[in-house]
């Protein structure tokens, strides 16, 4: 049209307000994080718990299942094991209840064995020989990762079969065997080669038979020992060489009444197995108190479960055949248990002691470097090496806690540093993303859903039989449970964001793909970061 | 399990988020909104000049977009003045991607009317009419057309976006701001500061003697709702009017990213609620998910602030208010069956 003959106020030509750039008004912008799930930051052994629940969410469980395998090699033992203390850092227990991780963990793990799944592998072989000495859960998981990692790895185990502690401490009634059996047989396929009844005592001679490296994670099996005066001593045991019987088969006979002196996990495994075996009264004889106790709550309440008596604050003091006197403690403003000269007796026909292990270092006394507390325990750097170069250690041996999952984490972290010593290296450890809080998280958007409950085998066969008590979740309920996770600080593709923006200035980029911001037409009103449920999004001020 | 809607062919009917978020990638693609969609009408595009975090920019989008896809793309909008106009069209840009009409402040209804005629004069009867407003066009100005329109039952779908006041001339009281807020019309001084108490009007009642098909209120705290209430009326014939509310950062001084949440308070409290009426009765009601007192709807806005005062709180007027929220709960029955 010609500019002349428009009327008054129509002379320019309409355009879309897509030229105005309200970018310009932005004092804060939103951007995009991956924070740190509270559940990731706390697992001993670094699971991406959260990425891989996300994967599970969906049904697809063999994604799931090989991102756990990244950091765990097996599954469907810690599903069952692990005391999962994800889960007490888990933001749902704020909302309702925390996520059953460990549930979800089994599942995936039991759906891989059955599946007959294999962990996806792929690098080149590196010329490197690793000696891992130990085929208990560190052991074995370092073996792992160092062939993941293209090395050439063999395992010398003293015992008879592999496992150490999963198999020759843990029952049966929490471990079945064929599970633990299948996730080592994944780890041998691999090309692990594993040599059985042979212990190593001679580090310096391993070196020189042309080992790169080794990792040494011979856990803690000495039985700690105490004085009892005992006038004439009935039978007296230690926890983990009964424990180790019964797994053999040859566990002797018992008697009606059996005394465990100790208050740990050992304790109650212990106390409980010996119901099985056939003793009418299994009690548990603790100097402390249930608040004390380093048994987990719920592992106290399954032994009492199963009618396993429990003595708190007493202490055993003489021993007199079949009789044994007892002293009455108090905790004393300390938290120590103090005597307070008053005493019982109880009447047992065997004592077991479960008053801890030592870790046995006699094959390392002479390797020079290596640092040796007076417990026993060995002292390795923040790349799990010991004093002596190329010798790492990891497990029971090493200043930590005693589980299955520290042993684990133990396994792969000593893995990453001896991979980087053997290419003349530094493992770099990628940088840690800041916690999801719950605070960050919008949880208005997130269903009501209660957790979900593992079925427990009946009260006879618990006390009569090794089969496993704790069921494992069926496909539905699993999902579901996966579900629950709010996916605390990562992006799960709600599209909120998308949504929530009155500029259209969120881009949505397809399924997996997450989205990106417009900047040229967000005015950074911060409505997305606030409606994210998960807390993904957060707002940095514009600088200049 | 839930309140989910159950979808085909999915066993576990627990989704996570279910349908309170505005997309969810585990469910079937049929039960997600028309806002998650990559194809959705945009009918107000990027560059608009409202305010960062406008709520009337969201719901305007949020409802159009919904109506566009419930009419196939057939369909004109017609709005009255006010910042929804005004943000969106200055000279000589405009943001609207759909048929897109302004006449003057009070007349909407009545242009809606009009233009519903000339489509059936001209054959085009798929081409559906939706006609928009803020509450100063809606309640006050434009009432006696849109009351005119109802009781004709022309063919239109109404839309009020109701953020309370006169918010582009800068916020001045309108029958449809509440009791006791602020606006420049109703300062915070005096006895009885802000907005007086027992005046105003509830436009979605009114609606209803009109004994009209299809009347509802939506929040743009609930979209799926919203969607819903939007698509439902698209489907149905005669006059039909939506009242939604969408806050509005400048006029109740609150924060540009509380806008959502606030409309969210304002159904939890149970000072909003969310139902559907159809011929004058109430047929649906949307039911409190976690029910709050009313003061954490009011407390994060600078217009109820004389409310809050340090040391001075007016726990009087507080009760005035809670009371009309638990008048709502029990005419509507917020709380669900039996609740009250
Ligand atoms: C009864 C009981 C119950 C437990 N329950 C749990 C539980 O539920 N959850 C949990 O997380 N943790 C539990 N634990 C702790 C857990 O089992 C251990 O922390 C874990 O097994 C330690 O792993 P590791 O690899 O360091 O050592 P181990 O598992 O002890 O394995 C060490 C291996 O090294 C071998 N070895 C020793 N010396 C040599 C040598 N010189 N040469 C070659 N091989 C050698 C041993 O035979 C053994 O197989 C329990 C422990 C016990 C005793
Ligand atoms: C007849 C007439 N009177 C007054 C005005 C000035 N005016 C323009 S917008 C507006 C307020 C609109 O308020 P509302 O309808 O609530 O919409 P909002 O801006 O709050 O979205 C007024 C008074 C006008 N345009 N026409
Ligand atoms: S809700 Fe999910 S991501 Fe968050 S802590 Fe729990 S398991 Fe981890
Ligand atoms: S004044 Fe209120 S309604 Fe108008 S553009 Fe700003 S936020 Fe939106
Ligand atoms: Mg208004």
């Amino acid at each position: 049209m010609n500019d002349a003959v428009k009327p008054f106020a129509i002379t320019l030509d309409p355009g879309s307000s897509k030229l105005n750039h309200t970018g310009s008004w932005r004092t804060e912008r939103p951007v995009y994080v991956d924070k740190l799930p509270p559940c990731n930051n706390q697992c001993p052994a670094g699971e991406n718990i959260q990425g891989w629940l996300f994967e599970a969410e969906s049904g697809d469980y063999e994604a799931a299942w090989q991102i756990l395998m990244r950091d765990n090699p097996m599954p469907a033992v810690m599903g069952r094991v692990c005391y999962h203390s994800c889960e007490t850092a888990c933001n749902r227990a704020k909302l309702d209840e925390a996520v059953s991780i460990h549930a979800v963990e089994r599942f995936l793990g039991d759906y891989a064995i059955e599946k007959g799944l294999r962990p996806a592998v792929s690098a080149d072989p590196s010329g490197k020989r690793v000696l891992v000495i130990g085929a208990g859960p560190s052991g074995l998981s370092a073996a792992y990762h160092l062939t993941r990692m293209g090395h050439a790895v063999t395992i010398r185990e003293a015992g008879p079969m592999a496992g150490g502690m999963m198999r020759f401490g843990i029952p049966k009634y929490r471990l079945p065997r064929a599970v633990l059996d299948a996730e080592i047989a994944r780890i041998l396929d691999m090309g692990v080669t594993l040599e059985l009844n042979t212990k190593v005592t001679d580090i310096e001679a391993a070196f020189a038979e042309g080992f790169d490296a080794i990792f040494a994670a011979v856990g803690a099996h000495l039985a700690k020992r105490i004085d009892i005066p005992a006038h004439a001593a009935g039978r007296i045991l230690d926890a983990v060489s009964l424990l180790e019987q019964v797994e053999t088969g040859a566990a002797p006979a018992l008697g009606r009444r059996v005394i465990v002196y100790g208050g740990g996990n050992t304790a109650m495994d212990v106390a409980r197995s010996a119901r099985r075996l056939g003793a009418e009264e299994a009690m548990i004889v603790y100097r402390r108190s249930r608040k004390e106790m380093p048994a987990h709550e719920f592992e106290a309440r399954e032994a009492e479960d199963e009618g396993v008596l429990i003595h708190w604050l007493r202490t055993i003091k003489e021993i007199d055949e079949t009789r044994f006197t007892v002293e009455k403690m108090l905790i004393d403003a300390e938290g120590r248990p103090q005597p307070t000269g008053e005493f019982e007796t109880l009447e047992a026909d065997t004592l077991i002691l479960a008053l801890g292990q030592d870790v046995d270092t006699s094959f390392l006394t002479r390797v020079a470097g290596v640092e040796i507390a007076k417990d026993g325990v060995v002292g390795v750097d923040a790349r799990m090496m010991t004093g002596r170069a190329g010798l790492f250690a990891g497990g029971d041996m090493v200043p930590a806690e005693r589980t299955v999952t520290v042993g684990i984490g133990h396994g792969k972290k000593a893995a990453r540093h001896i991979d980087a010593w053997l290419r003349g290296a530094a493992y770099g450890a990628s940088e840690r993303h800041p916690l999801a809080e719950f605070e960050g998280l919008n949880t208005w958007y997130y269903d009501d859903a209660p957790r979900s409950v593992q079925a427990e085998l009946a009260m006879v066969r618990r006390q009569t039989s090794f089969d496993e008590v704790v069921e494992g979740l069926t496909e539905d309920t699993a999902l579901y449970e996966a579900r629950r996770c709010l996916s605390c600080g990562n992006c799960f593709e709600c599209d909120n964001c998308f949504g929530v923006c009155p500029d259209n200035a969120v881009i949505k980029l397809g399924p997996g793909n997450r989205f990106r911001i417009d900047y040229d037409f967000c005015k950074g009103c911060g409505l997305c970061a606030a409606e994210c449920p998960c807390g993904a999004i957060q707002m940095v001020p514009e600088i200049g | 399990m839930n309140d989910q809607a159950e979808t085909g062919g999915q066993r576990v009917r627990f989704y996570q988020t279910g349908t309170h978020t505005v997309g969810n990638r585990l469910m079937d693609a049929a039960t997600r909104t028309v806002q998650s969609s990559i194809d959705r009408s945009n009918a107000i595009t990027s560059g608009h000049r409202a305010c960062q975090g406008c709520g009337e920019a969201l719901g305007a989008r949020y409802a159009l977009d919904a109506a566009m896809r419930a009419a196939g793309g057939r369909m004109v909008a017609v709005n009255a003045t006010g910042c929804l106009e005004v943000f969106t069209t200055p000279y000589p840009e405009t943001s609207w991607q759909i048929a897109w009409l302004h006449s003057v402040f009070g007349n909407a209804p009545a242009v809606a009317t009009g233009v519903a005629a000339a489509m059936r004069a001209t054959g085009r009867t798929d081409v559906r009419v939706v006609a928009q407003g803020g509450d100063g066009g809606t309640t006050d100005i434009g009432f006696g057309c849109l009351s005119g329109m109802f009781e004709r039952n022309d063919d239109v779908l109404y839309i009020c976006y109701d953020n309370e006041a006169y918010m582009n001339t800068g916020v001045q009281r309108s029958s449809a701001t509440p009791a006791f807020a602020r606006t420049a019309t109703t300062p915070a001084v005096g006895p009885h500061p802000g907005n007086v108490f027992g005046t105003g009007k509830n436009l979605p009642r009114i609606a209803m003697a009109h004994e009209i098909p299809y009347v509802a209120t939506a929040s743009v705290a609930d979209l799926h709702d919203l969607e819903a209430k939007v698509t439902r009326a698209m489907a149905i014939g005669g006059a039909r009017y939506i009242h939604i509310m969408v806050p509005c950062p400048l006029g109740w001084g609150s924060a540009s990213q509380d806008t959502i949440k606030l409309a969210r308070l304002a159904v939890e409290s149970g000072l909003f609620p969310l139902f559907e009426a159809e011929h004058g009765d109430v047929t649906a009601v949307k039911t409190i998910r976690h029910q709050v007192p009313v003061e954490a709807y009011l407390r994060p806005q600078k217009r109820f602030a004389h409310l809050f005062r340090e040391g001075h709180e007016d726990h009087q007027t507080l009760a005035a208010i809670q009371a009309m929220a638990d008048a709502n709960i029990r005419r509507y029955g917020l709380l669900g069956e039996g609740k009250a």
